[in-house]
């Protein structure tokens, strides 16, 4: 089987944010990048993959030199080979899609593994536009994946429940917390990462389509009011929530 | 210019997504001298499509197929963007719920259009719309524009305010879609439904409860509150992977991204993964031990004191205010 995991290389969480110079896009100094939590989630449904039905697993990133660091541990993972599509532009997700799709159809894929979301700008987009662009199914925010002869069942999750979702490869699907635990990479396998090749190319430009004008910080919010320290506050705060919020 | 809302609809009931969107979509259609199509998808739907027109819409159309009862990712697709091209719409907005966001990037390539997700502020410039969402788990917010003839946007859930029913009504007209067996490719054959409880993803009330709660059976008060207040359960990534509560249950990056009217966050510190999901909420209330818990930075109102004796006293409070 072909199997191909898309993944981002994301600030962590507890980055702190300054926007840089041009007032549209964070200041990189500084900030810690890490491989997007739900891809590595992806990584690790791929490997299961290929350990189910052989073939090899191809990790796929574009952006700059940095996200060469991510794919690495990609494949310290157990991924058979990366591709860096490099481009330091800063794209759009339909701009990243349409190059990500562009790589999936000369390649051909079986299956294809996505995250859910980026944790930088949360979009949720990637996956589902590669699918249509392709022309094949997906299901996204997968929490239970069973892969058959050409045909999959895959539960994903929504408000309130589960759907069961029947479709055939190829597919998109993307990863959500749940599906699996990615496997911390093993010594071997970092030493075997170092040895393997990156491959890179240069992805047609596209243009983004949806663009950004300015990046703010959220309005700050007032001090909130502290209300007591014991149960004595109780009735405090529910004549607060009552009458001056109004939300009880 | 027709802006097309999508309606979302399971069991034959509008979620209350359906009417912020109208709404949302008739704001804005009113400065851009437009008018709100919505359209609805499903089986047996027609009969509550006229509910869309109290919100703002002058038309819904409707689209029925037995096949279209569960969602399909490629059939709903196939279908709101036929009814777009139909109606010549170029504006379009969906909810950034499960359904709306699985559903919105195959219509953006359908229609060759932009898509700007998880939008919590639209506003009209000069005749054209901007969006804002945030980004960075909530520390950034960008403003965007989408440049291609045809914009999509989708808008989170309970940010956008419905508000009441007027008496006005829209005319409902149904379209029949041929569909091929290749429209199914990925369907749904069946819903797994979470015993009746309240989702956060869905609620106008959250108490949510944290690794400070230090057992699973101290989950009870939490339970016993929220039942008061007819919210739902929340929980912190800790209380989550310490197997205390299910995952459909975490708010935070890794779980969901919620806005109530209320959030109480009890024993929760307040890392800023959990603040990613729910610092849009419009009230927060924390209680909380520790008077440094970054929890009391987005507070609107705290307790610095004990969960086990405070909790149980906000119950008996809500429990006299109301009656019950
Ligand atoms: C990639 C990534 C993704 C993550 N995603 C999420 C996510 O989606 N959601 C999420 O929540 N976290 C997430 N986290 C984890 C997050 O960083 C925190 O570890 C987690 O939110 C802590 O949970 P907590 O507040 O319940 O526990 P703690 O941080 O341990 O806080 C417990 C609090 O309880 C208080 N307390 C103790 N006893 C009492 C008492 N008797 N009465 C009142 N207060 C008391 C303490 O003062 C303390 O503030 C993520 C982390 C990473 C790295
Ligand atoms: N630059 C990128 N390179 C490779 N994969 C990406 C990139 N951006 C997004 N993806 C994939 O698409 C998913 C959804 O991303 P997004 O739509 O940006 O939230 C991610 O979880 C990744 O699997």
């Amino acid at each position: 089987m072909k199997i191909l995991v898309f993944v981002n290389h994301v600030p962590d969480t507890e980055t702190k944010v300054k926007i840089g110079s041009d007032g549209k896009v964070i200041d990189p100094a500084g900030v810690n990048y890490m491989l997007n939590p739900y891809d590595e989630i992806g990584v690790e449904e791929a490997l299961k993959t290929k350990q189910q039905f052989g073939g090899e697993v191809v990790v796929v990133s574009l952006g700059g030199d940095p996200n060469k660091e991510t794919l690495r541990k990609a494949l310290a993972m157990g991924c058979d080979k990366a591709v860096l599509l490099k481009d330091p532009a800063i794209r759009d997700s339909y701009a990243v899609a349409r190059s990500l799709a562009d790589y999936a159809k000369e390649y051909g894929a079986d299956v294809i593994f996505c995250g859910k979301q980026s944790i930088d700008y949360d979009d949720a987009q990637v996956g589902g536009l590669i699918a249509e662009m392709l022309g094949i199914p997906s299901v996204s925010v997968v929490v239970k994946l069973e892969i058959k002869e050409g045909h999959f069942i895959a539960e994903r999750e929504i408000e309130g429940g589960h759907e069961i979702v029947h479709s055939k490869l190829p597919a998109v699907i993307t990863a959500q917390k749940g599906l699996n635990e990615p496997r911390y990479p093993s010594l071997k396998g970092i030493m075997d990462a170092k040895r393997k090749p990156i491959e890179e190319k240069v992805p047609n430009a596209v243009e983004s389509r949806v663009v950004t004008e300015v990046m703010r910080k959220p309005p700050a919010k007032a001090q909130g009011k502290i209300v007591g320290s014991d149960a004595s506050a109780a009735a405090e705060l529910v004549r607060l929530l009552h009458e001056e919020a109004k939300v009880i | 210019m027709k802006i097309l809302a999508f309606a979302e609809q399971r069991n034959g009931q509008f979620k209350k997504t359906a009417f912020e969107i109208v709404k949302a979509a008739k704001t804005v259609a009113d400065q851009l001298n437009g008018e709100v199509i919505a359209v609805v998808i499903g089986k047996d739907i027609a009969s509550i499509a006229g509910q869309l027109g109290g919100f703002g819409a002058a038309k819904v159309i409707a689209v029925e197929d037995a096949r279209l009862e569960l969602y399909s990712t490629t059939a709903y697709s196939k279908v709101i963007a036929d009814v777009a091209t139909a109606q010549s719409a170029s504006i379009l907005m969906l909810p950034a719920s499960e359904m709306g966001k699985d559903v919105a990037p195959r219509v953006a390539v359908k229609l060759n259009g932009g898509l700007a997700a998880g939008c919590t502020m639209l506003t009209v410039e000069n005749g054209s719309v901007k969006a804002a969402r945030p980004v960075y788990a909530g520390k950034g917010l960008v403003d965007v524009v989408v440049t291609t003839s045809t914009k999509i946007f989708t808008l989170r859930p309970n940010v956008f305010t419905a508000g009441n029913s007027t008496d006005s009504s829209a005319v409902v007209e149904t379209m029949k879609i041929e569909f091929s067996d290749a429209d199914f490719s990925a369907a749904v054959k069946e819903v797994k439904a979470a015993s009746g409880k309240k989702d956060v993803a869905e609620a106008d009330i959250i108490v949510s409860g944290g690794r400070g709660l230090k057992g699973p059976e101290n989950f009870a008060m939490i339970e016993d509150l929220a039942g008061t207040l007819g919210a739902a359960v929340g929980a912190s990534r800790a209380a989550v992977d310490a197997g205390w509560r299910t995952h459909d249950e975490q708010v935070g990056q890794t779980g969901k991204t919620v806005s109530p009217s209320l959030y109480v966050a009890v024993a929760i510190s307040g890392a800023v993964q959990h603040l990613a999901g729910m610092s849009s909420s419009k009230y927060i209330v924390a209680v909380n031990k520790d008077k440094d818990a970054p929890i009391f930075s987005i507070a609107d109102y705290g307790i610095v004191g004990d969960a086990f004796e405070v909790i149980p006293a906000i119950t008996a409070e809500v429990k006299k205010l109301l009656g019950k």
